[in-house]
C-alpha cells in the first residue's frame, strides 16, 4: 500500500513535464523537508512523544502554520492511539494522507480559471506590497496569449514609483495591449481599460493593483472602490479576484487571506517564489481556516515560470524522496 | 506592529501576575502560552525553544522567589529576554571612506529599492552630506525607472547606465561620486534568490569592485521561518553588515526582528514603519521590546523610578498604604520623590496608551507642586499625621505660613482625602484610573 501510487496513476504523460518543473522548482524545499522527515523517520523506531514534538517542529518549519500544525499533530496522536500504531514507520503513510486531507477536506477542489460567458473576463490582482503581482500578470498574460486570446493589462498600480512601466515592459514582452494613464487615480485608469475592453472586444483583462498592507483601512477602502468601478462597467466583473502570497510569507499570510476576503469576493491564490527554499507551508493552513485554494504557483522567473497549483504535485512534490526504497534504508 | 504577539505575551503574563506565586506547574501552562504566541508571530523554532528555556529558569530562580511581587518580575524577564533576541544595544552603521560605500541586497520584493530611497533621505537629514543613487537592478522591467522616480522625488541624483553589467556600473558609479563631491553611493541591486548561484556571484563581484563598508541585507518582516535560510544564504556570499527589515507598519508580529540576531549575530539597523520616505527608523532593541510588549516606554520609566527613589522609604509608604494610615508627611515624600523624575508631562507620556488617555497633552504647572509642598510644609509635624484636627484657626495660620488663601489649603486637604480612599481600593483591588 504505497501512498504514492495513488499520486503516481493521475499523472498522465503529458503532465510528466509539468511534474518536472514543480520537482525543479520545489526541490530545494523538498530536501530540506523530506530529508528532515526521513532522518526522523530513521532515528525513531517507535512513536513516542520526542517524535511528535520532532515532527511539530518540521511541520513549523515549513510554515504550515500553529493552529494547522498543532491540530495535525492532535489528530496523528489521536489516531495512533486507536490504531495501535507503535513503529514510526507506520506513520509516515498517514502523515502524507492527513496532509492531503488538510487541503482537500472533502471539498471538490476548482483551481480552474471562471471565464465570463459573454464579453471579456476580467481578473482582478490583489496583495500586500511586493508579493509578484505585476510579474504573475506578465506571466498569466504570456499564457493566455499562447492560448490565443486578445489580452489587455490594466496599469492600476498608481502608487508606487514605476510599476506602470514594469507592467508596459511585460505587456511589451508577451505581445499583449496595456491600458495606463500618468498620475490618475486607480479608478480611473481601470474605467478606462475596461471601456476599451469592452468595446474593442478583449477576451480577458488582466488588472494591476497596488500592493496595500491589509491593516491600512483606507488602502483596503481604495480597493472596494475599484470593485464597485469594475461592477458598474461590467456587471458580473470581476469574474477572479486573485490573491497573491509571496512563498516566504510566515503566519501573516493567514491575516492576508482574511482580510481581503473581508473587502473583495477573493477567488484564489497566487503562491509565489516558491522556487527558493521556502516551503509556502502557509497555504494549507490559509486553506484550512479560510477554504481559499491556491490556482497558480510561481516557480522562476520566466515567462513560463507560472504553472496551475495541483495539490497532488504539490504534495507529491514535498514528499517525493519519501517514496520508495531510500525509506527502508 | 506586533499588536497580536504583544497582547497575547501580555495576557500569559497577567496570568502569572494573577497567581501571585510562581510554581513549577503555573510556569508550565503560561511558558505554553507564550510559546505559541512566539511560533504564530513566526520566530524562528528554534529560538523560540531557547526563549521558553530561558524564561522558565529564571522564573523559577531565586530571584522571583524572594520578590514581593512574582508577577512584574515575570514581565521584566521577559522583556530582557525581548531585547536579547533583538540585540541589546543599537547598532550604528559604518559611514567611514569618500565616498562611503553601502550596498543594498535581498529576495525580489522585499522593498529594497523604496528602503535606499528612504535611506538616503535619513543620511542626509542626519548628516547634511550629499548621497548618489546606483541603479544596478537591470533585469526586472523598470526597476531602473522606479528608482530615478524616487530620486526626483527627493532631489538626490541617481546614477545609471541602462542595463549594462551592474558590476561595471557600480564600479563607474564610485568614480562619479568623488569626482562630484557625493558623501555616500548607495547601490541598489536587483532582488535574487539566495539559492541562484549566478546571481550571487554577481554580488561577490560587485563586492570586489566597490568594497562597499556596509551590506545591508533588505527583510520582508512577513517572512516566516524561511527567514533564516535566505540570511544564511546571502551571508555565506556576502559578510552582511546589517539587516533592514521592512514593512513593519503591517500587522506582522515581529517574527524575523526576534530572529535575525540571536541566530545569525546580523544586526537589524533600520526598520521600514511607512510607505512615505521618510518612514525608516533607526532601530532600538529595548525601544522595540516595549513596543512588542506594547508597553509604551513604562519599562525605562520604573528603571528610572528604580534610579531616584528611595527603596527604603517607598517600603514604608507601601506598608501604611497597607495599614491604610497614610498621613500628609507620606504625601510630602512622595510629591518629593515624584518632582525627582523629572518633567510630569513626559512621564505621562511614558504610560501606555497614554494617548488613549489624552495623557500626552497634560500641562502641569510646576508652581502648583511648590504651592503644595509649601502648605504642608507650614504644618507641624503632628498636623502633618492628624489632619482631621485642622480647624478654621489652624488652617489660618497655615495659609498665611505659605503664603496662600485657605480655599487652597481646603483643596490640598480634600486631594489627600480623594487619595487616601483611592488607596483604599486599590487595596481591594478594584481601583480603576480616574480618567
Amino acid at each position: 500500500m504505497k501512498i504514492f501510487d495513488k499520486f503516481k496513476k493521475v499523472f498522465n504523460k503529458q503532465e510528466q513535464e509539468e511534474i518536472l518543473l514543480y520537482d525543479k522548482g520545489l526541490e530545494k524545499t523538498r530536501e530540506v523537508f523530506s530529508s528532515k522527515l526521513n532522518l526522523l523517520n530513521s532515528k525513531y523506531k517507535k512513536v513516542s512523544d520526542e517524535y511528535f514534538e520532532e515532527l511539530e517542529e518540521i511541520l513549523i518549519m515549513a510554515d504550515i502554520g500553529v493552529n494547522t500544525v498543532m491540530n495535525f499533530i492532535d489528530k496523528l496522536k489521536k489516531r495512533v492511539k486507536n490504531e495501535h500504531i507503535t513503529n514510526a514507520s507506520d506513520l509516515k503513510e498517514i502523515i502524507v494522507d492527513e496532509m492531503f486531507i488538510i487541503y482537500v477536506n472533502n471539498d471538490i477542489i476548482v483551481n480552474k480559471i471562471n471565464f465570463a460567458s459573454s464579453g471579456p473576463t476580467v481578473m482582478l490582482f490583489v496583495g500586500v506590497n511586493g508579493v509578484g503581482k505585476t510579474t504573475t500578470i506578465g506571466k498569466i498574460a504570456y499564457q493566455l496569449k499562447q492560448e490565443g486570446k486578445k489580452v489587455l493589462l490594466i496599469a492600476g498600480d498608481t502608487f508606487r514609483a514605476g510599476a506602470t512601466e514594469q507592467l508596459i515592459e511585460w505587456a511589451n514582452k508577451v505581445e499583449a495591449d496595456v491600458t495606463y494613464k500618468e498620475n490618475a487615480d486607480p479608478a480611473s485608469v481601470i474605467f478606462d481599460g475596461l471601456n476599451k475592453a469592452k468595446n474593442d472586444n478583449y477576451d480577458v483583462v488582466l488588472i494591476d493593483t497596488a500592493g496595500r498592507l491589509q491593516n491600512k483601512v483606507n488602502l483596503m477602502h481604495e480597493l472596494e472602490k475599484i470593485n464597485k468601478v469594475i461592477s458598474k462597467i461590467i456587471e458580473d466583473a470581476p469574474h477572479e479576484t486573485l490573491l497573491v502570497i509571496d512563498a516566504t510569507t510566515g503566519q501573516n499570510g493567514i491575516s492576508q487571506a482574511k482580510s481581503f476576503m473581508e473587502i473583495t469576493n477573493i477567488t484564489g491564490i497566487v503562491l509565489t517564489k516558491l522556487d527558493g527554499t521556502a516551503k509556502g507551508g502557509i497555504v494549507l493552513a490559509i486553506k484550512e481556516e479560510t477554504n481559499l485554494p491556491v490556482k497558480y504557483v510561481g516557480l522562476g522567473e520566466q515567462k513560463t515560470d507560472l504553472k496551475t497549483f495541483d495539490i497532488e504535485k504539490y504534495i507529491y512534490g514535498l514528499f517525493k524522496d519519501m517514496d520508495g526504497d531510500n525509506l527502508e534504508k | 506592529m506586533f499588536e497580536n504577539l504583544g497582547e497575547r505575551l501580555q495576557n500569559a503574563m497577567n496570568k502569572i501576575k494573577g497567581y501571585g506565586k510562581i510554581t513549577e506547574e503555573n510556569i508550565s501552562e503560561v511558558s505554553r502560552e507564550i510559546r505559541l504566541a512566539l511560533l504564530e508571530a513566526d520566530v524562528n523554532y528554534k529560538v523560540v525553544k531557547e526563549f521558553v528555556n530561558n524564561v522558565k529558569e529564571k522564573a523559577l530562580g531565586e530571584e522571583v522567589a524572594k520578590s514581593l511581587k512574582p508577577g512584574e518580575q515575570f514581565v521584566k524577564i521577559v522583556k530582557d529576554e525581548l531585547v536579547d533576541l533583538l540585540g541589546k544595544e543599537k547598532a550604528d552603521l559604518n559611514l567611514k571612506g569618500s565616498p562611503a560605500v553601502l550596498m543594498v541586497v535581498g529576495l525580489q520584493g522585499s522593498g529594497k529599492t523604496t528602503t535606499i530611497g528612504k535611506l538616503s533621505l535619513l543620511l542626509r537629514k542626519k548628516y547634511h552630506l550629499k548621497p548618489l543613487l546606483v541603479a544596478c537592478d537591470v533585469y526586472r522591467p523598470a526597476a531602473i525607472d522606479q528608482l530615478k522616480q524616487i530620486g526626483k522625488q527627493l532631489n538626490i541624483e541617481v546614477y545609471d547606465e541602462g542595463k549594462k553589467d551592474p558590476v561595471m556600473i557600480a564600479k563607474n558609479s564610485i568614480e562619479y561620486a568623488k569626482n562630484n563631491g557625493f558623501n555616500y553611493v548607495l547601490i541598489d541591486t536587483a532582488g535574487r534568490l539566495h539559492i541562484d548561484e549566478n546571481l550571487m556571484a554577481e554580488l561577490e563581484a560587485i563586492n570586489n569592485a566597490v568594497n562597499p563598508k556596509e551590506i545591508l541585507l533588505v527583510v520582508d518582516s512577513m517572512t516566516g521561518q524561511d527567514a533564516i535560510n535566505v540570511i544564511n544564504g546571502f551571508n555565506s556570499h556576502l559578510a552582511l553588515t546589517g539587516a533592514i527589515l521592512t514593512k513593519l507598519d503591517g500587522d506582522t508580529r515581529g517574527g524575523v526582528a526576534l530572529s535575525v540576531r540571536h541566530l545569525t549575530n546580523i544586526p537589524i539597523k533600520f526598520v521600514g514603519v511607512s510607505e512615505k520616505m521618510d518612514g525608516l527608523e533607526e532601530f532600538y532593541p529595548e525601544r522595540m521590546a516595549s513596543r512588542i510588549l506594547d508597553m509604551g516606554d513604562l519599562m525605562s520609566m520604573i528603571e528610572k523610578a528604580e534610579e531616584v527613589i528611595d527603596q527604603d522609604e517607598a517600603m514604608k509608604t507601601y506598608k501604611k498604604i497597607q495599614k491604610g494610615n497614610l498621613d500628609l508627611e507620606d504625601f510630602l515624600s512622595q510629591l518629593k520623590q515624584i518632582k525627582k523624575l523629572g518633567s510630569i508631562e513626559n512621564i505621562l507620556k511614558m504610560i501606555p496608551g497614554a494617548k488613549k488617555m489624552g495623557l500626552n497633552n497634560v500641562q502641569i504647572n510646576p508652581k502648583d507642586m511648590a504651592h503644595i509642598e509649601a502648605i504642608i510644609l507650614s504644618m507641624t509635624p503632628y498636623e502633618r499625621r492628624h489632619p482631621e484636627i485642622l480647624k478654621a484657626t489652624r488652617k489660618q495660620r497655615i495659609a498665611k505660613g505659605s503664603g496662600r488663601t485657605v480655599e487652597e489649603v481646603n483643596r490640598l486637604l480634600k486631594q489627600f482625602e480623594q487619595m487616601k480612599t483611592m488607596t483604599k481600593q486599590m487595596q481591594k483591588g478594584n481601583f480603576k484610573l480616574p480618567f
